[in-house]
């Protein structure tokens, strides 16, 4: 086995046990980018020299036994956090020449711990999107079929990670965004509770959405990666102040009596097939494990895509309202300012993100308020008021992560609500706040991967990996790979 | 509700948003079948239903009024578009 291709936790033993050197992972991650990523194209940024001058420092820290859990292993970050000293595009021309004065929290814990920054990935622009077509720069592709959307708005972090370009990575959930490509690529991904990790550094799209999380190859490894960037930030005032627990120690605990909870509303007729076999057999799986499996309702599922599109479009209109050619990024010169407002903007932002402005906007503009944006805050309570509801009986809940397998590129493009439509089941995760992710759980008829969603409590991380961690040793569709 | 296209021209003016001759209209189709899609949400009653606009319990953070580093001058303006050195620098405002 190629060391791209193993885990954090599998690298970290090699490395501390001298077998391995930083160097010849480091290697072996930008030989697979030099022979893939010209199909794949999952970076915005390939910092290769950085990676290489960190390979040292890594090394000596290894040498002398100062290592953490991420020295030396390359992770690739999502390029919508700030990394100090090196381009922050958010795969928008509005930003495209942006070099970020400061450092995340969430990547300043990252490279604070001597990983090795692979590169910035692709994103929707502004992590508008659930395909990453909307890149203003390129379109990833599926590693599983170079035809197919990765998912979005990651799709960049989850192909480097699916396709080998890294050993894990970083992205960011609003309504889906880490989790709906983590399915639609056959890895793991984690969209924590919110308040869990600090989003200081992340460029803003939805702030009472938004949520760093890991992308890696097995759960294992996103339970360490959660170990390293959770945690309480004082310059995230939104960050929640309670304590982190040792993710790692869910891993491995079996599930007998967990009580896990099939949403009635979610398993819906003319749902795609190969992804409701998938999961059927994945619940069966979890039983057999000892799980009981109750169905339980979550009554207002049919009005998250509703209530998100007013509320995340609303909050997307005013933290855009920042790209105004003054600060930094692009400038569209104009004989007065408003003008040179009109035009930076206009030229800067794709259409996606000025439907999403427009119609937040809309949303917020006098005489239309109390009709959409205050009515989206109180189904959003209706949301959240389900969600408190069925965790009285249950410990769980599983669900698909996403109602099909990759789809086509350009196959949703044109028609914006259609594409919405892909997260109606990982939206309402993000409007209650309540920690998700998604495992591989199974593959479609045209062998495209199928995710399992576990939903858990407001800070139930610990009990979803401990689920998924059950679910994933008990089956093999983790160690699938693209063959590319 | 369908929005018009001297709406959408309204709209795009709050947002700051140039828009060609083209795309009015394309986004007033856009934005109708998306307003449209939400206004599924009036069949629900929610006359007594408080809105959330966080979703964990959190309240005031305050912090201490010390005053910390702040990012040095140079560094702040090294990625505006125009600066004379100490300040941004906009076109005219005032006539």
């Amino acid at each position: 086995m190629k060391l791209n291709e193993m885990t954090i936790l599998g690298l970290r033993k090699l490395l501390d046990k001298r077998e391995v050197t930083v160097r010849e992972v480091v290697d072996d991650v930008y030989g697979r980018i030099d022979s893939v990523e010209d199909r794949v194209k999952a970076f915005i940024t390939i910092t290769r020299e950085e990676a290489y001058k960190n390979t040292e420092r890594a090394q000596e820290a290894i040498d002398s036994g100062r290592a953490s859990l991420l020295t030396g292993i390359p992770i690739a970050i999502k390029d919508n956090m700030c990394t100090k000293g090196i381009l922050t595009t958010c795969a928008s021309q509005i930003l495209h020449n942006f070099v970020p004065p400061y450092e995340s929290t969430v990547t300043g814990k990252l490279r604070g711990q001597d990983c090795v920054l692979v590169g910035k990935t692709n994103l929707d622009e502004f992590a508008m999107g659930s395909s990453t077509e909307n890149s203003s720069f390129h379109t990833t592709r599926n590693p599983w079929n170079l035809d197919c959307v990765p998912g979005g708005s990651s799709g960049g972090s989850v192909a480097a990670v699916a396709a080998g370009e890294c050993i894990a990575a970083v992205g960011s959930d609003t309504g889906g965004s880490i989790r709906q490509p983590a399915s639609l690529c056959g890895i793991v991904g984690l969209k924590p509770t919110y308040g869990r990790v600090s989003r200081y550094g992340l460029v803003a799209f939805a702030s009472s959405l938004d949520q760093i999380g890991p992308i890696t190859k097995d759960v294992a490894d996103a339970a360490a990666m959660m170990n390293v960037i959770a945690g309480h930030d004082p310059l995230d005032s939104t960050s929640a102040p309670v304590a982190s627990p040792d993710f790692m120690a869910a891993l491995g605990r079996d599930i007998k009596g967990l009580r896990i909870g099939i949403p009635r509303e979610y398993f819906i007729e003319g749902m795609d097939q190969d992804v409701e076999k998938s999961v059927r057999d994945a619940i069966k799986k979890l039983e057999d494990l000892g799980a009981r499996a109750v169905e339980v309702s979550l009554p207002h599922t049919q009005y998250a895509i509703a209530t998100y599109y007013i509320l995340a479009t609303s909050e997307a209109s005013s933290n855009l309202a920042r790209y105004d050619g003054v600060k930094y990024g692009l400038r569209e010169p104009a004989k007065d300012l408003i003008d040179m407002y009109m035009n930076t903007r206009a030229k800067g932002f794709g259409a996606e993100v000025k439907r999403r402005i427009m119609l937040g906007t809309y949303a917020l503009s006098s005489g239309y308020y109390d009709a959409y944006y205050k009515k989206g805050q109180q189904v959003r309570t209706l949301i959240k008021n389900d969600f408190d509801s069925a965790f009285r009986d249950v410990d769980v809940i599983v669900t698909p992560t996403a109602p099909t397998g990759a789809f086509r590129i350009g196959e949703k493009a044109t028609d914006p609500l259609q594409m919405y439509l892909s997260d109606i089941f990982t939206i309402s995760v993000n409007l209650a706040g309540v920690p998700g992710i998604s495992v591989p759980c199974g593959f479609t008829r045209e062998g495209l991967p199928v995710g399992l969603q576990i939903i858990g409590k407001h800070f139930g991380e610990e009990t979803i990996l401990q689920a998924a961690h059950a679910f994933e040793q008990s089956t093999e569709w983790h160690l699938r790979r693209p063959s590319l | 509700m369908k929005l018009s296209n001297d709406e959408v021209i309204h709209i795009s003016r709050l947002s700051r948003l140039a828009l060609s001759g083209d795309d009015t209209g394309l986004y007033a189709t856009q934005l109708s079948s998306i307003i449209e899609y939400v206004e599924l949400l009036n069949n629900l009653d929610t006359t007594s239903i408080e809105p959330t606009s966080h979703i964990i319990p959190l309240d005031n953070v305050m912090v201490e009024d010390i005053p910390g580093k702040s990012l040095p001058r140079e560094d702040a303006l090294r990625n505006a578009p125009d600066s004379n050195g100490r300040f941004y620098r906009v076109p005219k405002i005032i006539e």
